[in-house]
């Protein structure tokens, strides 16, 4: 809780105004007597300007609470896409740790990945995070036999873990191993005890259940980025509203059909027919030395990348 | 009171008194199942409490030896869809005395088969959202169903050609009076008259004919739950047709099997003989080559056309430190031994037939889980920072005991079964059908035909004038 809480006070101070203006969803400031003075807090924009508001008049939007049955639906006239720039990876996983603090995950449960890629032997490795890729055409929605996992209008998939049977027939079909299986109970089950269950936050897990990347839809009716996003300290993940025509990374904002035309936005494996929301910059005029990358893994798991990569020889 | 000829009356005299004794050696092989199942038992409990953390599946390998073991006891279930369904409706004269265990076969498989999807589920206490939020979008509704009917229509067909028999065992003098009731009831007043009989010989050809498009279908639904996804060894059109195949010659090996097991413990040496083990040897012996051709022709396509993502996996089944003398035992020495075997008269006969048939059955088990594990082994996205466990996986003995606990029921099942009904047919069948009746019959017909046909014409004739 701890740990949330402090999450939740650098957001709110850090991000909020400039998340306002790019979801447009609930605000985040209340406007309160303007007479009223008081102390000042700074806030950055997602432009980068640094603005001063009443500490009064920032709020923290409550947590809304969004039934099973209401997740199903959808955040109205949204299109959520994310955007991941791999020229600026370098695999300081914050993206993994903040994702399993969000959601009280064990640490062998990753949402989102950092894979080590290499195309082929010539050519150079690169660092590249994934998240579930919320498909348009989901192979595990497809499949699921209960309708536990589900696509919304807002273009998220979903696990509801209170209709999921755990068959796991989702894990198979899902060619990039986005899912992850309680296999016994949840750590940080007390933790996450207090919050009452919804699929847009999926917390508290259960065991014998799915889980995966939810895109943070509860983040978002607070007006704010997940926390993949806002986690990364090279902004190399970035999200928004595919009809606003917005994506974000924090503390930068584009126009994301500009963004993927002139950075040559790819999708990753899209032979497969599963049309991702989730876009890759390809890893050109790269920020850092892949080999830098390392520096975040233990010896055993350097070895596991280094292994794996050599295998692609 | 019906009516009984000789040869059935001898019968009925043998079977009967077997049906309520139970020998020292039987009392002991019980004993011997049941340390298994309560071992099962055990072993269920501790998933139940612990989670299915206590088996060896994880994140990558989801699906470990209870969906090979479902698959292969579907499979086997295929005995009876080929007596009961092939041989019976080609009037196949030798398969009367092992009709009976093949279709018990058939019933007790399918029923153990899916007990295994059910040891798979996260969520066992969710079963009923099958029925309540089910979408025949999923192939596993499409395998519930396909299972749920073939099961029940095996259970008709075995009850259906069990009737003549309860008959017989109604009017049998057992010393135990509940016997007379339970078969008086399951007898359905079954006098054998003409009437009775012509109506039994039709439900069981009309059964017959509906079991092999469910047969075919349920194995083809198993397949397509593999097909259907996009993993490499997995995501391959034949698999339908191959899973059928290699169901057929699972089925007929363990029918062979039983058969040699029946033989010996039951003192059935004047029922089954070595017709039954030369003319399943043959079927096996051609199902076995059709089996190898497709195996044959699904791994030369994925090599010949070297996708990255196939050849990981195929790269997997030829290594020699991986799985490479599975494979050998399952895709050559399961397809070829059986077949030159019995291909070679003078190495045929009722040991060597059975003994190929063990090789056969065990590498299909085998066969299933080189389907299902390397491929799982082998996401498209590289395993990287991920422990051992989750790279390779084993199977705990969580899993064997209760795999083993499976083939226990399997035997316990088989053996409560032989004690109901006598498992080898008593009243023999009449079911050779009177073709000097039929013939008269569709002569009949067609000479109505033919004058209706003629008056057609004549009258269009005189209508043309």
């Amino acid at each position: 809780m701890a740990k949330k809480s402090k999450r939740r006070s650098f957001i709110k101070y850090g991000l909020a105004a400039g998340a306002v203006a790019l979801t447009s969803g609930p605000g985040c400031v209340e406007k309160k007597d303007e007479e009223e003075e008081g102390e000042k807090v700074r806030m950055l924009t997602t432009d980068g300007k640094l603005v001063e508001i009443d500490r009064h008049k920032v709020r923290e939007v409550a947590h809304k609470h969004v039934p099973p049955e209401e997740a199903r639906e959808g955040i109205p006239g949204k299109k959520w896409v994310m955007v991941i720039d791999l020229s600026r990876c370098r695999n300081a996983r914050k993206c993994v740790t903040r994702c399993q603090e969000m959601h009280y995950l064990a640490p062998e449960d990753e949402w989102i990945k950092v894979f080590l890629m290499q195309d082929s032997a010539d050519t150079a490795p690169y660092w590249f995070p994934k998240p579930c890729f919320h498909c348009n055409q989901p192979p595990c929605v497809k499949v699921c036999p209960v309708g536990a996992t589900y696509k919304r209008t807002d273009g998220i998939v979903l696990v509801d873990n209170e209709r999921c049977i755990g068959c796991k027939f989702c894990m198979t079909a899902c060619p990039y191993s986005s899912r992850v299986f309680h296999w016994k109970e949840p750590e940080g089950k007390e933790e996450a005890a207090h919050n009452d269950y919804s699929p847009e936050t999926s917390v508290p897990a259960l065991v014998g259940t799915v889980g995966k990347c939810d895109f943070c839809p509860d983040m978002a009716r607070m007006g704010k980025l997940p926390v993949c996003v806002t986690g990364c300290p090279n902004g190399a993940i970035l999200f928004g509203d595919k009809n606003e025509d917005i994506v974000s990374n924090g503390s930068e904002t584009f126009r994301f059909s500009e963004l993927i035309y002139e950075r040559a936005g790819y999708h990753f494996m899209a032979e497969l027919g599963t049309e991702p929301n989730v876009y890759y910059l390809p890893p050109v005029d790269r920020m850092f030395d892949y080999e830098l990358g390392f520096k975040t893994l233990s010896e055993e798991q350097q070895k596991f990348y280094r292994n794996s990569i050599v295998k692609k020889h | 009171m019906m009516e009984l000829d000789q040869k059935s009356t001898r019968a009925l005299k043998f079977f009967a008194p077997q049906m309520v004794t139970i020998s020292k050696s039987g009392i002991f092989r019980l004993i011997l199942l049941l340390i298994f199942i309560v071992g099962g038992i055990y072993a269920l409990l501790v998933q139940i409490i612990e989670g299915h953390v206590v088996t060896g599946m994880r994140d990558n390998v989801v699906w470990g030896i209870y969906i090979v073991n479902f698959i292969f006891f579907i499979g086997i279930s295929y005995a009876g869809a080929l007596i009961s369904g092939i041989l019976h409706l080609l009037r196949v004269k030798w398969r009367t005395p092992i009709i009976r265990i093949a279709e018990i076969i058939t019933v007790i498989s399918t029923f153990i088969g899916p007990i295994y999807i059910l040891l798979c589920m996260g969520r066992l206490d969710r079963l009923h959202h099958l029925a309540v939020f089910g979408r025949i979008q999923s192939p596993i509704i499409w395998d519930v169903l396909a299972i749920s009917t073939y099961l029940i229509g095996s259970i008709i067909f075995l009850y259906l050609a069990s009737i003549r028999d309860m008959a017989a065992l109604r009017d049998y003098p057992f010393e135990s009076k509940w016997r007379n009731g339970v078969y008086k009831f399951f007898a359905v007043n079954y006098r054998g008259t003409s009437r009775q009989n012509r109506y039994l010989d039709r439900a069981l050809d009309t059964m017959s004919a509906i079991i092999i498009p469910l047969a075919v279908l349920v194995h083809s639904v198993l397949a397509w739950i593999f097909g259907m996804t996009l993993r490499p060894g997995w995501h391959s059109t034949i698999f339908a047709p191959y899973f059928v195949v290699a169901a057929v010659f699972s089925g007929t090996g363990v029918l062979i099997i039983a058969l040699w097991i029946f033989r010996r413990f039951y003192n059935l040496k004047s029922y089954i003989t070595k017709i039954h083990f030369n003319y399943l040897g043959i079927i096996l012996m051609i199902l076995g080559a059709l089996y190898g051709y497709f195996t044959f022709s699904e791994y030369l396509t994925s090599w010949y056309g070297s996708e990255t993502w196939d050849m990981e996996v195929l790269y997997k089944l030829f290594d020699t430190s991986e799985y490479w003398w599975w494979f050998f035992f399952a895709a050559f020495i399961g397809v070829l031994l059986p077949i030159i075997v019995i291909l070679i008269p003078k190495f045929r006969n009722i040991n060597s037939i059975t003994a190929v048939s063990v090789i056969a059955v065990a590498a299909l088990w085998v066969k299933r889980y080189l389907i299902i594990i390397p491929t799982l082994e082998t996401p498209l996205l590289p395993l990287q920072d991920m422990r051992s466990e989750y790279i390779r996986y084993s199977p705990t003995l969580v899993e064997w005991l209760l795999t083993f606990s499976g083939v226990a029921t399997f035997f316990l099942f088989f053996f409560l079964f032989s004690k109901l009904v006598p498992i080898v047919p008593v009243v023999k069948a009449d079911d050779s059908v009177n073709y000097s009746q039929l013939r008269k019959t569709v002569m009949k017909r067609i000479i109505k035909r033919k004058i209706k046909e003629e008056k057609l014409k004549e009258a269009k004739k005189i209508e043309h004038l």
